[in-house]
C-alpha cells in the first residue's frame, strides 16, 4: 500500500509547527496504525531526519495514551477502538491521510503529535476519588451491596481511559465526557455517595479553569470515543450538578 | 451555594440556556396560535385580529409573560454569545482536516450561528410590527357601512369599533376627536365614549400582501416574504437540535424517554417554523 502522509510538526512547545508530506510505500493492511508510524520513523531515522514524536504505550488499546487526529477524526475512521488498534486495511492505496495532535488550549502541544494531557491529572486530582480510612480496619470494597443495574453502568463508565478524544472531537473542545464518566463511576456507586456533591463541584470548576470549552450536546465525543462512553454520563454529571448547586453550602 | 456556581460554571450556564429556550418554545407556540388567526379572512378576520392584537397589548398577565419572554431572549443571547465565545477560546489552531460531519449534525454545531441570525430577525420584525403597534402611528380599524341616504341615495358611512361594546359602533365623523391613537372623543373632549382598536391587521397584510386592503401596491412584499421564511427555516435548524439538548443539558435522559423526546423536538422544529412561514405565503398569494 502506497500512501501519502501529512503530519503535523513541530519542534517544542513555542515552535509555530507546520504540515510536513511523507510519502511512504509497502504499508500492509494488517499494520496498525502505530506499526506505520513506526516504519515512517525508521525511514526518517535513517535519512537522518528527526522522527515524528507521537504517544503510545501499551498497544492493546487500554492505557489511553495513543491519540492522534487521523483524517479529520479522532483515533481515525473507525469507530470504538484507539489509534493503536486502527488497521491500515481502513485505508485504500494511494490515499492521502492527514494526521494532527488533539487540538484544545487545554491540550497544549509538547512536539510533534504529543500533547499534554496532564488538565486531565488535575480534574481527577480534584475530585476523582473516594476517601477510604486506612488506619488498619479498611472495610472490604464488596462487603457492601449494590444493585447489578448501578455497577454495570459505573463499571461502563470506568473504562473511560482518558486518552481525551472527546475533548479532540468536540467543536468546543469540551471535557464533558471524560469528566462526567469519571463523576458517573463513583456517584453511581455507594461508596462514591459521600464526597458527591463536592466532587462534582471540584471536577466541574477545575475543567473551567483549566480551559475547556463548554458542552454543546454535539455528541461528537461519545460517537469518537473509543471505549463508547455514553451521553447517558453527561445527563447524569447533569443532574448531580444541578443537585450539587441548589443544596451545597 | 455561591453566585458564581450559578451564573459562572460551564454547566450553570448552560442550565441558562436551557430554561430559557424551553420558555422561548412555549412562546413560540402562543404567537403561532395568535398568528393563525391571520388565515381568518374578511373583515371578520380583521376585526377578530386587531381585538386580539388589543388583548394582548392590554391584559396584565401577558404584559408579565411579555416582560419574561423580553428578558429570556436577551439572556438565551448573551450567555449563548458568551458561550461561543469562550468555546472559541477552547480551541485556537483548528484542525487541517476535521470531519466533523461523521460525528455530529451541522446545526447542533453551528448553534451560535443559527442563533445570531435568528436575534437580527427578532429585531427587525419587533421594529416591523411590535415597534409599530407600541410606539408607531397605526391608523384606528374603521368598516364601511352602506345606509339608505337622502333622495333614496345609497351613503357609505365610515364607522370605528370601539373597545367599549356599549356604546359601539362609533360614526367617523368629524365631531370625534381622536387622541393618543386609541381613546375617542365625542365633541365635548371631556367625554370618552370607548378606545379603538389600532388596525394592526392591515399593518401585516400591507407588509406581506401585495397590496394593502386593495389600495397601495406593495413593491417589496416579496422581499419580505422571502426573508420571513429564510428566518423560519434558520429557527427550524436552531430547534432541531436545541429542543432535545435543553433536556438533555437539565439531565432529562432516560432510555425509554430520550427517543420520545428527540422525536418531538423533531416534530416541533419542522411544524412550528413552517406554519409561521405559511401565513406569510398565504397573505402573499392569496
Amino acid at each position: 500500500m502506497k500512501l501519502t502522509l501529512k503530519i503535523w510538526r513541530q519542534s517544542g512547545p513555542n515552535d509555530k509547527g507546520q504540515i510536513v508530506t511523507y510519502p511512504i510505500d509497502n504499508i500492509e493492511g494488517n499494520m496498525s496504525f502505530l506499526d506505520m508510524m513506526d516504519v515512517l520513523n525508521e525511514e526518517l531515522i535513517m535519512k537522518g531526519d528527526d522522527p515524528v514524536a507521537f504517544d503510545h504505550d501499551c498497544r492493546e488499546g487500554i492505557c489511553g495514551m495513543c491519540s492522534l487526529f487521523i483524517n479529520g477524526e479522532a483515533h481515525g475512521p473507525d469507530r470504538a477502538v484507539t489509534t493503536c488498534q486502527l488497521h491500515m486495511r481502513k485505508f485504500s492505496d494511494g490515499e492521502t491521510i492527514y494526521i494532527e495532535p488533539w487540538r484544545a488550549k487545554a491540550f497544549p502541544v509538547v512536539k510533534d503529535l504529543v500533547v499534554d494531557r496532564s488538565a486531565f491529572d488535575r480534574v481527577m486530582a480534584a475530585g476523582g476519588f473516594v476517601s477510604v480510612n486506612t488506619s488498619g480496619n479498611t472495610v472490604d470494597a464488596n462487603a457492601i451491596p449494590i444493585s447489578k443495574i448501578n455497577a454495570d453502568k459505573a463499571f461502563e463508565a470506568a473504562t473511560c481511559i482518558g486518552c481525551g478524544a472527546c475533548v479532540a472531537s468536540c467543536v468546543n473542545a469540551s471535557a464533558m465526557l471524560f469528566v462526567s464518566a469519571k463523576v458517573s463511576q463513583l456517584a453511581l456507586l455507594p461508596q462514591g455517595k459521600v464526597e458527591a456533591t463536592e466532587r462534582v463541584l471540584n471536577m466541574v470548576r477545575t475543567m473551567d479553569e483549566e480551559g475547556f470549552g463548554n458542552c454543546t450536546n454535539t455528541g461528537a465525543c461519545a460517537v469518537e470515543c473509543p471505549k463508547e462512553i455514553s451521553l447517558d454520563n453527561i445527563a447524569r454529571m447533569n443532574r448531580e450538578y444541578f443537585k450539587a448547586m441548589l443544596t451545597s453550602e | 451555594m455561591s453566585k458564581s456556581v450559578i451564573l459562572k460554571s460551564s454547566i450553570a450556564k448552560k442550565y441558562w440556556m436551557a430554561f430559557t429556550g424551553l420558555f422561548l418554545c412555549l412562546f413560540l407556540v402562543g404567537h403561532l396560535l395568535g398568528n393563525l388567526q391571520l388565515f381568518y379572512a374578511g373583515e371578520e378576520g380583521r376585526r377578530a385580529f386587531n381585538e386580539y392584537a388589543y388583548f394582548m397589548q392590554h391584559n396584565l398577565l401577558i404584559k408579565v409573560m411579555s416582560y419574561v419572554t423580553y428578558l429570556s431572549i436577551l439572556f438565551h443571547a448573551i450567555d449563548g454569545l458568551l458561550l461561543a465565545f469562550q468555546n472559541k477560546k477552547a480551541r485556537p489552531i483548528q484542525y487541517a482536516m476535521n470531519k466533523a460531519s461523521a460525528n455530529s449534525s451541522s446545526a447542533s454545531r453551528q448553534m451560535a450561528l443559527l442563533g445570531s441570525i435568528i436575534l437580527i430577525f427578532i429585531a427587525t420584525h419587533m421594529v416591523n410590527f411590535w415597534g409599530k403597534m407600541h410606539f408607531g402611528e397605526i391608523p384606528l380599524h374603521t368598516y364601511n357601512v352602506s345606509m339608505p341616504g337622502q333622495m333614496g341615495q345609497v351613503q357609505e358611512s365610515s364607522f370605528y369599533y370601539t373597545h367599549d361594546f356599549s356604546v359601539q359602533p362609533v360614526p367617523v365623523v368629524k365631531e370625534i376627536v381622536v387622541k393618543n391613537e386609541l381613546e375617542l372623543y365625542i365633541k365635548n373632549p371631556e367625554i370618552k365614549v370607548g378606545e379603538g382598536y389600532k388596525d394592526l391587521h392591515s399593518v401585516v397584510m400591507g407588509f406581506f400582501g401585495k397590496s394593502a386592503n386593495g389600495n397601495d401596491v406593495n413593491e417589496l412584499a416579496w422581499l419580505a416574504v422571502l426573508l420571513y421564511t429564510i428566518s423560519m427555516a434558520v429557527l427550524s435548524f436552531h430547534l432541531m437540535h436545541g429542543f432535545a439538548s435543553a433536556f438533555q443539558t437539565l439531565g432529562l435522559r432516560h432510555p425509554r424517554y430520550t427517543a420520545i423526546i428527540k422525536n418531538i423536538g423533531m416534530g416541533f422544529a419542522i411544524i412550528v417554523p413552517a406554519t409561521f412561514a405559511a401565513i406569510p405565503l398565504y397573505i402573499f398569494f392569496k
